[in-house]
Formats: structure tokens, sequence, C-alpha cells
């Protein structure tokens, strides 16, 4: 058990590493602004006061690493400056929308996990009957696809010519629980299509891995039913790899995201993100995309500590 | 009913090159109560298949395609999956090769062997553990009461192989399957797991399949064997019969003891071209793989290296070559030091040091031809190009007894492991070597093949007075073919002498067990074995 | 190679037709594309006529016209990601593996680093403050995407590095470069191509939701994920228009993957 403390350890040090030299990266991507940055970002036009508001905002007017202590403290604190196109608060800006995008994360993920692991299961445990290749192909295509075609074929269907859901997915505070999900069933189909596809793939991968050992081949010599196999000698076995793969695409559906709440309009993260990426709003896209990669790496983080600690070799030595 | 296990004209059939090929053709054998019938053969020869397919399981790409399997008086051959389910297990039993890869590493292994008596509804939980802890003890195991407890991971490969077999015993079957059982092993090992199975097959009376390429191995255990080559029946008889009068051929090649030739002495006068002075080295900077190795080797002679696995043996060979430097020590090569580092010794010397490798598989470029594997010494070396070089080309694969036409351009991938073998021989000519390091070059080929690989080197040595040193864990191979031998145990050398020397007592403590556990093709050489052990034991 | 293509399963044909047809459409496009990349021709959303045979985008030009513009747009701009994100990644990759050590290291630690964000926030982030245009749009993608590269060429080449042949060259006194170039990378050739298939796919989509985004190639150049943000609009009114470019996009990566999954199957099946 030490051995796997130690490992965690390890590994929660590397990711706090990773989230440091990623601030600083986010950081220094500002101050790589090529000539001067306030000119160059609010353009020629701008007043000479709107100038020296930037500065002050982005604190040009200090050297680079004070300004960097002071703005991963400000950060730390919650305060992540004030927005450029609009003069807000950023943290306010951000709060409410990081709220709708992990409500439309959570709900995909709910449904896509126990499906994604159960075609998974079943598609290996058929593997190479019809029922596989139609699974095998039909994931393919969708890992294929766009998101937003996805998204389009699914609002032509389902919005446009049967209308039983809305095409934007508008959200807010004075919704109940049921409505929102209503609202937002669109959006969460899409992005379930795509994780699913990626998550059942690896899923049936890992399981057919299991289920060529040596020892799946002596418990059927032993005589032991195939259920009983399954349970008590593929599953254990399977734990470690399958809680990694749903994980990192876990992982991956924070990318997702980004573009599905784009097409739907959804008021999220995403959307706030690549809408200030386009203005150029600098204070919104660092803190954005801090939030965003942490969550990414704390994804991967626990999809590793998961299965360090579902490893039976690992769990096991030095109790 | 007399037999316990019949087979009838099986054939049975893999899944390869897009259609299905006969892989065992025609194979007929009985078992009786209390009878151990060995099945012997070279890899191909369809034995693993035979000792399945009397549990009436194939594996994926193989099915049985005709004949009869009947054990106590069902029909295994077209039985539904849940009648086999009920044999398999509490009937007959299986111990396979790998008992590492057998076991399941999430369950200990006292759980993985009450599972088939529980679930075949033979005894409950308590008392298959209780008979569980009885056998361990039975079959040798250290701390019977203790080592089931534990996960497979922690114990060695020898001890799991037992706990194996303890394993197949848990539904108290009438036959057992021994799919080589032993192959795994270092030979010290092998003498316990063959005590093992000494003692099920006759102390508790039991039937088995014993399935092996070791002939010797097989005399042990075996009441009858069976010859079987490329999935045919070559010989049947009962062992001692066989052995001392084999009636086929292949038999006869197969039995044939390793001729030994004709030592050359070694004098002080011969040049030393090797000469390794108080070398040790590490992979990890703390612990040594290697210390205090003292070694010399003689112009056109043969020294052989033998060791267990672990005992340092690979590692010398890589110190020797630079490719692991060692921390302390020299080496001598022509009376010059080498560098310790690959990288910082000189062409001419890297030239006159050949290597050649365990696994002739590997280590040849799957993508190049026979031209360019030999072709590119000579030009990297000699700098010979184009014409020159395909006549030298031609005239090493003649030296190798390979038809240069034929194989000059092919790819490696087109040659059977022998004849890869002799290419890395050609490979290593072609520099025009003092020295060849052999290592394990024939533990992985079959044995007949193995054979002429090593006539092959004595011939070219004969020719050319070149120095091989040679890395094996195989005594019987040393014999052969070594004018000195040095043993090695922990990474350091125990013992090292002229051939005589060595081999005639008095020995070293370690080297007498080690060769006191080479199996002799004498069928009661185990028994001996045994019983003098467990009288110096008392 | 022609024996090998007769025995390609339909799957893999499909997939081969599909980027065939893609790849003469992309070079060919100036003759095949009845009007200009950017002139308007026609009223705004027009249906399937004979004058405009997908119809035209939302400002009235011609979107069969900009379709095989797009193509050559989008697939350029994606191959020369890919070959970009591969020529950084298998170099790096194959020295790591053979020189190991510190330069392993400090690579392989890199890498790590680079690949714990998230590609597309990385890539917004970086295109937020250097503005998007074509060569760091390429410059960005590949590097990112080569860190992909990296590790599988620096873990193929590992497996490669540990065979004896290669110590066998070692040994001989062979040089780095040779053993990179004779002994290691032919054998390196299977998987690569297939990871070239893949990463294309991948880049041709991060391409196209960047467009998509409206961070990718700018208008009016003609891009089939630019297309879809473009006539998204149409969508709500029932006309097709944004599932054309986005179909397009979809038909292609299907194509790609279909020759992939076959290579694949095909590499795996020869090792046994």
């Amino acid at each position: 058990m030490k051995n796997v403390l130690f490992l965690i350890f390890k590994r929660l040090g590397a990711s706090l590493i990773t989230i440091f030299v990623i601030s600083v990266i986010i950081f220094i991507g500002v101050e790589l602004l090529p000539g001067d940055v306030a000119e160059s970002v609010l353009g020629q036009s701008a007043t000479t006061e709107t100038v020296a508001a930037f500065r002050k905002e982005l604190k040009l007017d200090l050297p680079p690493v004070i300004r960097y202590g002071a703005w991963l403290k400000d950060f730390i604190q919650g305060d992540f400056g004030t927005s450029l196109a609009n003069g807000r608060p950023v943290s306010e800006l951000i709060t409410w929308r990081l709220a709708n995008t992990l409500f439309l994360a959570s709900t995909t993920a709910v449904i896509a996990i126990p499906l994604a692991i159960f075609l998974g299961m079943l598609a290996a445990f058929y593997r190479n009957t019809f029922f596989d290749k139609l699974i095998s192909t039909t994931t393919l295509s969708f890992i294929s696809f766009p998101e937003f075609f996805i998204a389009y074929i699914l609002i032509f269907i389902f919005a446009v010519k049967l209308n039983i859901f809305p095409s934007l997915a508008i959200i807010d505070d004075n919704m109940n629980f049921t409505s929102k999900i209503y609202a937002i069933l669109l959006p969460s189909l899409t992005l379930t299509c795509v994780v699913t596809a990626h998550m059942m793939r690896q899923t049936r991968a890992a399981i057919i891995n299991v289920l060529a050992s040596a020892y799946i081949e002596m418990a059927e010599i032993k005589g032991i039913t195939r259920l009983r196999i399954i349970m008590h000698h593929a599953f254990p076995n399977s734990l470690s790899p399958v809680i990694n793969v749903v994980a990192v695409n876990l992982a991956y559906l924070i990318v997702g995201v980004v573009i599905v709440e784009v097409v739907f309009v959804y008021p999220g993260l995403g959307q706030l993100l690549v809408d200030s990426v386009s203005k150029r709003d600098l204070p919104v896209v660092q803190a954005s995309g801090l939030i965003f990669s942490i969550a990414y790496i704390f994804l991967n983080l626990s999809a590793d500590i998961l299965s360090m600690l579902s490893n039976p070799k690992l769990r096991q030595s030095q109790i | 009913m007399n037999n316990l296990l019949e087979i009838k004209n099986l054939y049975i059939e893999g899944f390869y090159e897009d259609r299905w090929q006969p892989i065992v053709k025609d194979i007929s054998l009985n078992l009786k109560r209390g009878e151990v019938l060995g099945l012997i053969g070279e890899s191909g020869a369809g034995k693993s298949t035979i000792g399945l397919a009397a549990m009436g399981y194939t594996r994926q790409g193989c099915r049985l395609a005709s004949g009869s399997i009947n054990l106590e008086g069902i029909e295994l051959f077209d039985a539904s999956e849940e009648d086999l389910r009920l044999v398999r297990g509490s009937k007959i039993s299986y111990v396979a090769q790998s008992a590492a890869a057998s076991f399941n590493p999430s369950h200990r292994v006292i759980k993985q062997y009450v599972e088939a008596p529980v679930h075949h509804g033979i005894m409950g939980y308590k008392e298959a553990e209780k008979e569980a802890v009885e056998l361990y003890r039975r079959l040798f195991l250290p701390e019977p009461e203790k080592i089931g407890y534990r996960y497979p991971h922690e114990l060695s490969g020898g001890q799991l192989q037992r706990a194996m077999v303890a394993m197949a015993m848990s539904c108290k079957p009438d036959i057992i399957v021994f799919d080589e059982p032993t192959t795994a092993l270092d030979v010290t090992t092998q003498i316990e797991v063959l005590a093992a199975v000494k003692e099920i097959t006759e102390k508790m009376n039991k039937a088995a399949l014993y399935i092996t390429h070791d002939l010797a191995v097989v005399a042990q255990v075996a009441h009858r064997i069976m010859v079987l080559r490329n999935g045919r029946l070559v010989e049947e008889g009962e062992t001692r019969q066989l052995i001392k009068k084999p009636k086929e051929k292949y038999t006869r090649e197969l039995l044939n003891v390793r001729t030994l030739r004709e030592e050359k002495n070694i004098t002080d006068k011969m040049d030393v071209i090797l000469d390794i002075e108080d070398v040790a080295a590490t992979y990890t900077g703390q612990d040594m793989a290697l210390e205090d190795i003292n070694l010399t080797v003689r112009k056109g002679r043969t020294v052989a290296l033998v060791g267990e696995s672990g005992s340092g043996k690979s590692t010398l060979a890589k110190v020797v070559t630079g490719l692991l430097p060692a921390i302390h020590g020299s080496i001598k090569f022509f009376g010059k030091d080498l560098p310790l580092e690959l990288k910082k010794r000189e062409k001419e010397d890297l030239r006159r040091m050949q290597m050649i490798y365990q696994m002739p598989d590997t280590a040849l470029n799957p993508k190049q031809t026979v031209r360019k594997v030999i072709g590119r010494p000579l030009q990297f070396y000699f700098g010979i190009k184009g014409k020159q070089a395909e006549e030298r080309i031609k005239d090493l694969l003649r030296n190798i007894e390979l038809d240069p036409d034929i194989y000059i351009d092919r790819l490696t991938t087109e040659l059977s492991g022998g004849e890869k073998q002799r290419i890395c021989i050609a490979r290593a000519l072609a520099a025009e070597p003092d020295l060849i390091i052999c290592d394990e070059i024939t533990s992985a080929l079959d044995q007949l093949v193995a054979e002429d690989i090593l006539n092959l080197l004595q011939n070219l040595q004969n020719k050319t007075n070149m120095s091989y040193l040679f890395i094996t864990h195989d005594l019987a191979t040393v014999k052969a073919i070594a004018d000195k031998i040095v043993i090695m145990l922990e990474g350091k050398i125990i013992e090292q002498g002229e051939k005589k020397q060595v081999l005639s007592p008095p020995h070293h403590e370690y080297t007498d067990k080690l060769l006191a556990s080479v199996p002799e093709m004498d069928p009661d050489w185990l028994d001996n074995l045994l019983e003098e052990r467990a009288s110096t034991f008392i | 190679m022609l024996k090998l293509l007769q025995q390609s399963p339909l799957s893999a044909r499909i997939g081969m037709g599909i980027v065939i047809l893609n790849v003469l459409v992309a070079i060919f496009a100036p003759l095949i594309a009845p009007y200009g990349e950017t002139s308007i021709a026609g009223d705004v959303w027009e249906g399937f006529s004979a004058q405009f045979y997908l119809g035209t985008d939302h400002i009235g030009r011609d979107l069969f016209s900009r379709m095989v513009f797009g193509a050559r747009n989008t697939i350029a701009l994606a191959f020369i990601t890919t070959l970009l994100s591969f020529l950084f990644g298998t170099v790096l990759g194959f020295i790591a593996a053979v020189k190991g050590g510190w330069i392993d290291q400090l690579l392989s630690r890199t890498i790590d680093m680079i690949m714990a964000f998230p590609t597309l926030i990385f890539a917004l982030m970086i295109l937020s403050v250097l503005g998007s245009s074509i060569p760091t749009l390429i410059f960005t993608i590949a590097v990112l995407d080569s860190t992909r590269v990296y590790r599988l060429s620096r873990a193929v080449a590992m497996d490669i590095e540990v065979m004896e042949f290669v110590e066998a060259a070692r040994l001989r006194g062979e040089g780095l470069w040779w053993i990179i170039r004779q002994e290691i990378l032919p054998n390196a050739m299977p998987p690569l191509i297939a990871e070239f298939g893949l990463r294309f796919c991948f880049v041709f989509l991060f391409i196209a939701s960047l467009s998509f985004l409206g961070l990718g190639l700018q208008p009016p150049l003609a891009d089939w994920g630019g297309m879809v943000r473009e006539n998204a609009g149409a969508i709500t009114f029932g006309i097709y228009i944004p599932l054309i470019p986005a179909g397009a996009i979809a038909f292609l990566t299907v194509g790609v993957n279909l020759i992939v999954d076959w290579f694949l199957h095909l590499s795996s099946g020869l090792h046994e």
C-alpha cells in the first residue's frame, strides 16, 4: 500500500507542476503579443485613456515576475480581473457559465458512461458477430464525424422536422430541473454520441485483451461457467483499464463541450472562451483557459490514480 | 472399461493462410488408470493440441475435424459446452507451461485452488482449503499453511508451477495433462517440479499425459512414450524399450547423445586473446550484477559460460562488448586494454569481436535480405562492394552450408529458425573475427537443428582457429563443445577450469547440484537422485 | 502491392474511392467549379437547380463551386500540417528512443507538459494572442499534434531498439543516422503509416472545428468548417445547406478511417 501512496503522491506532484507551468505559459502568452500589446489589441483608433486603462488592467507597468505573482495571487483568490470587452469582473462572467458547462458535461457523463461500458462489454463478449460489427462500424463513423455535423443532423431531425426539442439550448436560473434537462437534451445527445463511441471502442479492446489471457483459458479448462469467468476472472482485471478509459474520455468531453456549446448557443464556459478569443478579451481567455486546463489535468490525474488503485499487482504489494 | 481415455483417429485442423489445414493427423491413444503417457516431439508436432483435445478443448483458430475422444465412457468429440464444462477440471485437469500467466493476478493462489472443487460441487470451501494445504505440503512447497494466501506474483516460478500442479489435483481428477510444465524453469528448479509430478502420478496413482520436447525428462515420468512429428505419430513404445531400441530413424536422432568432440587441451603457451581482470558491473548503481570476474579466452578454444537465469552470464557478454561499461577492472583484447565503453572502441577492435544471439528472429532485421545482412559488414569493415561483395557473400553462404543461389536474395523473414541462425553466423564471419560471443544461440531452436548449428560452429573453428565465448544454461551443450568451463552464480564466478577438471569430482557444491540436476536418458535417474537427496537430508 | 489491393475488403475500397475522389476534386478545382471561389452568382440560399447544383449560400455564392474550392483549401491545409507534424514528431521521437538518457528525459517531459493541456484550448489561446493566419494555424497545430506523433514514434522505435539486430548494428560500430534510417525506420513504417491516416483525420477535423468556431481560415476563402458556420442559421428554416459541407468533412474522415482500419488489421495480421 505504501508503494501505491508513493506513486499517487508522485503523480499528484507532477500534476501540480504541470498546472504551474501552464499558468506560466498562459501568462507569458499575453507577454508575447507582438508590438505594443495595448495598441495591437485595442486597435489604432483606441483613445489614450483606454490604452492606459488596458495597460493598468494587465499591469503592464510592472516587471513580468511581479506581475505573474500578482496575477496568480489574484487568480487563487478568485479575482480574475475585469473583461476588456464589457468591463465586468471576469469571475462574475465565469461562475454562472461554469456551472452551466458542468451541468451539461455531467448530464452527458451520466448517460454516456453506463451506455459505453455496457455496449463495450457486449461487443467484447460477442466479438466478430454481426452485432459487434454493426456497433464497430457505427462508432467508427461517430468518431469520424465532426461534432457539429452530428449536432446539425440532430437539430435537423428533432428540432426542425419533428419539432420535439428546441434547436437552441437556452437556460436560465428560473427554470426547474426537468425543463433544464429538456433544454439541453440535444447538445447532451450530441456529446454522448461522440464520447460513447470513443469510450465503447476502448472498453471493448480492454476487455478483449483480458479475455485473451492465459488465466481465462485456465478457468475455462477448469470447467468454470461462462458467467463466473466473466464476473470473477475477467471483471477484476478489466477494471483498471476500463476506469482509465472512462476518465480519459471524460477529459475529452471538456474539449467537445466547446464546439457543442457554440452550435446550440448554450451559455457555457466554452462559448464564452470562443467569443473572447475572437474579441481578444485576454483576461477572460486566460481565466477560462486555465479553468479548462485544470479540469482536464484533474480528470487525467484521477484516471491514473484510479487505475493505480484498481491494479491488483500494485494494490496488493507490501500491504 | 479398461481405458480411462481413448482417442481414436483424431484429426484437428487449424485456420491459417485463409483455409483450414490439418495440424493433428490420425492420432489414436489409450490411457489406463495409473499410467503416464509421454507425448514427445519438436515444435509443430501438435503435442499441446492433442493434450488440450483430450479435454475436448481447442484454442481459437483450431477445431476438431474428425475422430473420437472417449473419456470414461463420455464422448467429448461432439459433446455440448455444458457437458464439456462438467468434465473439465473434475475428471481431467491441465497443468500449463507458464504458471505465471495461468494464475489470475487478482486472486490469492489458494482461492484459485478452491474455485474448481467448490464450483463443481465436490466439496465445501473449508474442506478444499484444508486439502490445498495438505497438497502444498506433499508437493514440498515452503510454509504450506501460509503460501496459498499469497498472490501469484509473490511466488517464485518453481513454486507457482507446483501450486498449479496442486490446483490441477483439486477435484481429484482421474487424468492430468501436463503441458511442458518444466520448460520455462532452470534445471535445479525443474527437479522440484518433476518430483511433484512423480509424487502425484506414482503415490497418488493418477493417469497422466506428459507433454514435452525433452526425451530425458519424459523418460523419468512416463511408462509409455509416443513420438510425434508434424502432427503424426512416428513411433510408440514402452519407455525402456523405446529408449533402448528405437525403431524409427527420427527417434534415434532425438535420442542420440551428443557426440562429444575430442577435447583440445589448453596450455599456458597459447595466446591469450581476451583477458578479463577484476571486472564489476551494475545496472542500478547499487546492486552489483557482476563482481570479481577474472577470465581468459585463448586462441582457437571455446570457453563455456554456464549458469542459471539471473547468474549474470549474459550481463558479462554485455560488459565484454561494452554495451554495459564495467565500473572497474580491465578487459584486454590481444594484450591491449579495450576502452570499457562501446563508443570509445576502435572499429578494428569491434570487427575482431562479433556476437551471435539467442533469438534468430529478432537478431535479423525483418526488412533486409540475406545479401544486405551479410554485405553490410563487408562494406563497413573492408569497403568491399558490388561484384566482389557478391562473390564474398556467396562464399560465406557456402561456408554455412546454404545454397547461395537460393538464399542470397531472400528476406530474412522467409527463412526457418535454423537458417536464420546460420545467417547470423555468416554475418559474424563476414567481419573475419577472432572471437565470437555466442549468447544461448541454440536454446530457441529445436534439438536436431541445434545439433547442426553446433557442428557447424565446430567445423568453422577447426578451419579458422577462431575462439568462442559460449554462454548457455544447457549443460549438455557445454559437455559437447567446451574446452574450458566457467560456472557463474549470482554475478560471481564460482568455479572455472578445463572441462575434464570441472566435470570430474570434487566439485564446488553448486556445480555439483547443477550437474546432478541435468536429466539423463536413464529412466531411473530421477528416482535415484531423489532417494540420494532424501538420504543426505536425513 | 497490386496483389494487396486486389485482396482489400469492400470497406477499404470504398475508403480509397472516397479519398481519391476528394484528392482529384482538390487538384482540379478550377476546372471543375462552374463559378469563382468568391463570386456572387445568385440569391441567398437558393435550392438545387441546373444552374446551382447544390444551391447557393448565405450571400448568394454557388455552393458547389465553394465546396470544390473548399476541398482544395481544407485538404491541402490539413495535409501540410500533418506532414509538418510528422516531421517534428518522428525525428524527435526516434532521436529520443535511440539516444536515451537526458535527451530522452528532456524531450519526453516537455511533451508530457504540452499534452497535459487540452489541444483545442491551447490552440484557442495561442490564436487569441497571435491572431489567426494560415502560417500561425499550420505551425500551431503541427506543433501541438506532433506530441502524439512523438509518443508513438518513440514507443515504436523503443520496441525496435531493444531487438538484437539493432544491438548488432551498434556493436558493428554503426552511427546514429544509419541505425535510424536502415534499422529502425523500415520496421516502423507500418504503424507510422496507419498513424499518419489517423493524425490526418484528427488535424482535418481540428482545423474544421477551428474554422467552424471562426478561428481557422478566414473568409472569403472557402473552407468546409467555415461554410458550416456561415450557413448555420439556415438549419432553423429547415434548409439543409450547412449539412453539405459538414457532411463532406464526415465523408472524407470516414473514408480515411476505413483505409486505416484495413491497414491496422493487415499489419497486425502480418505479425502473427
